[in-house]
């Protein structure tokens, strides 16, 4: 095979293929392997939106925020003929516990967001382009507000780009400190200066977003995936994961293994692999539960987890979900008490107090938890944390009550003696 | 009330949105000026809110909607600990204890001389990383151990 031969060969890192090089987020390490190739060829020739939107639904994407809803089909959405102003959002506020891949993206290959977004605003028809960027990550607000000028500099943004007539523009927003933005019509609220409280949908931003004009907001992986797309195609794109599970995708792991990191992986590999290239369960303990997708997706005891393979569908058939790939590992030595009492007082905190059931329920919820781990539980406490549950999903503008719910629900539910016992003997069963 | 030099970075701020949405200006403002006055009086609001001609209660709304801005004062070095469940599991309960016994004080206190502030954060996206805290809402300080603690907080004039 010649080396012009390799160096065309698909990685199967799509994002974080940069941290090879010693200088991982320059706009020269960018460029010296492929960067902004796929934006001038889509420039030069013109490449009707279409002919984008139907490579990015052959390539199987599926939204990396949590949701996993297909890019492709969101991007279909979007009336890129309606007059007037339009606007792409990157969803960049990385709350959720567990989830820290976007940082990476932003620390280690800026350019690559900054390449898919100018693509999605060309196929999308918009002129201006937000990142949304989490409160908590200044420094990364900061450096991406400086690639940002290096683009510039370099002709990618701004008036007529690269020659083609065509005017686009990027910009950051940096958040201050609320979970809730993470969610789409709260992040819109938030760029338009106000409390991140979520709106009813429908409409949906697709017709009426930031300033009530057509808008599209995807999350950081999923943009900063779509020049590797155009570069190499949708089906190759596609052919990395698993059918309907396209790609490769940034787990983040953290808690009980030897090496907590991001690992960029195929969808659709098998999750002991995952656990084993963290370095295993930490040295000395065995696993008891994984929590797959984030802090709001239901717990899996560790049984089930090895049976797993990491993709939408194989978590989705556990009972759990993939949602942002951040795997939450826990061994023989925690309480699940006290590890949902913690989780539950971060809904309570970061419930916007819009919708009674969950500005209440949240509440309500974690104190009968916290009542629990501190030997104060009740007999009927399981059945009334689980009748609240109950009365918050389905009951809320937004999903944050169903993700209060995820974890209790499921907590409950396959630890359920570990809870009985806190109740019974007011100490807990975990070293008892 | 702001320097020349925080209005010019809340003009910068400006040029992102269009003319007729200054008020998407409201957060970075905010920022700038806490930065800068060290926290958010009544004043201080206002006046953000009357240099983006929207209204005084607009901005504090968002003030105090979001759980970075300082509505009291703080002491000189905030420090903001990650306690949710992925630090947690990576040990933040024990730093969470060294930083209150060796500040003598406890989460959302500060120490007499004005020097260190206490403050328990929720998750920064960065959990992979933890125990991890932030420094004045903006440098993030990961893999914390006792012995990083100390240092850190010798280095906080």
């Amino acid at each position: 095979m010649s080396l012009l031969a390799f160096a065309n060969q698909p990685d199967t890192q799509v994002c974080l293929w940069t941290l090879k090089h010693p200088e991982p987020s320059s706009l020269a390490t960018y460029t010296a392997n492929g960067g902004y190739e796929a934006l001038k060829k889509i420039l030069a020739e013109k490449t009707p939106a279409e002919a984008i939107i139907a490579e990015v639904k052959t390539s199987a994407l599926r939204g990396r925020g949590g949701a996993g809803f297909p890019t492709g089909l969101k991007w279909s959405f979007m009336p890129r003929a309606f007059p007037g102003d339009k606007y792409l959002i990157c969803n960049s506020d990385e709350g959720e516990p567990g989830t820290f891949k976007d940082r990476d993206i932003l620390r280690f290959n800026p350019h690559q967001l900054i390449e898919g977004m100018i693509i999605a605003g060309y196929t999308l028809g918009a002129a201006v382009g937000y990142n949304y960027i989490h409160g908590e990550i200044y420094e990364q607000y900061q450096s991406w507000e400086r690639a940002l000028e290096e683009a510039r500099a370099a002709g990618f943004l701004g008036k007529n780009i690269l020659g083609s007539g065509w005017d686009f523009d990027l910009h950051a927003h940096h958040g201050y400190g609320a979970y809730i933005c993470g969610e789409e019509t709260a992040l819109l609220e938030s760029i338009e200066g106000k409390k991140g409280q979520p709106r009813f949908k429908p409409p949906f931003p697709a017709s009426y977003g930031l300033y009530g004009k057509p808008t599209t907001i995807n999350n950081t992986e999923t943009l900063a995936s779509i020049p590797w797309i155009m570069r190499h195609g949708g089906q190759a794109f596609l052919e990395l994961g698993k059918p309907n599970n396209g790609g490769s995708k940034i787990f983040s792991i953290s808690g009980h293994v030897n090496k907590p990191g991001n690992y960029e992986i195929p969808l659709g590999t098998p999750f002991a692999d995952l656990l084993e290239m963290a370095g295993g369960v930490r040295t000395g303990h065995t696993l008891k539960a994984v929590i797959p997708g984030g802090s709001s997706a239901p717990v899996l005891p560790a049984e089930v987890m090895m049976a797993c393979t990491m993709d939408f569908d194989s978590i989705a058939r556990a009972g759990s979900m993939l949602g942002s790939g951040a795997v939450i590992v826990m061994d023989d030595s925690v309480c699940m008490v006290k590890a949902l009492e913690r989780l539950s007082y971060f809904y309570f905190e970061e419930s916007c107090g819009q919708c009674t059931p969950c500005r209440e329920g949240t509440g309500w919820m974690y104190r009968i938890v916290h009542r629990i781990e501190h030997g104060q539980g009740r007999p009927e406490d399981l059945d009334e944390l689980l009748r609240i549950g109950d009365n918050i999903a389905g009951r809320t503008i937004c999903a944050l009550g169903e993700a209060a719910v995820g974890p209790v629900a499921s907590f409950v539910k396959h630890f359920r003696n570990e809870f009985e016992y806190h109740i019974a003997h007011k100490k807990c069963l975990v070293g008892a | 009330m702001l320097s020349a030099e925080s209005l010019a970075q809340i003009d910068h701020e400006l040029t992102k949105y269009p003319a007729d949405q200054k008020q998407s200006a409201v957060m970075s403002a905010l920022r700038i000026a806490q930065v800068e006055l060290g926290w958010l009086s009544r004043d201080t609001i206002e006046f953000v809110a009357n240099y983006l001609a929207m209204p005084a209660i607009a901005a504090y709304e968002v003030a105090t909607f979001y759980n970075m801005y300082e509505l009291a004062p703080v002491g000189r070095n905030k420090v903001t600990l990650c306690t949710n469940l992925p630090c947690q599991l990576q040990g933040a309960d024990k730093i969470a204890e060294h930083l209150q016994a060796k500040l003598g004080i406890g989460f959302g206190e500060t120490t007499a001389d004005g020097r260190y502030t206490l403050s328990v954060g929720e998750c920064m996206g960065a959990c992979g990383h933890g125990p991890l805290c932030l420094h004045n809402n903006h440098q993030m300080h990961t893999h914390l151990t006792p012995a990083a603690v100390d240092k850190l907080l010798d280095e906080m004039k």
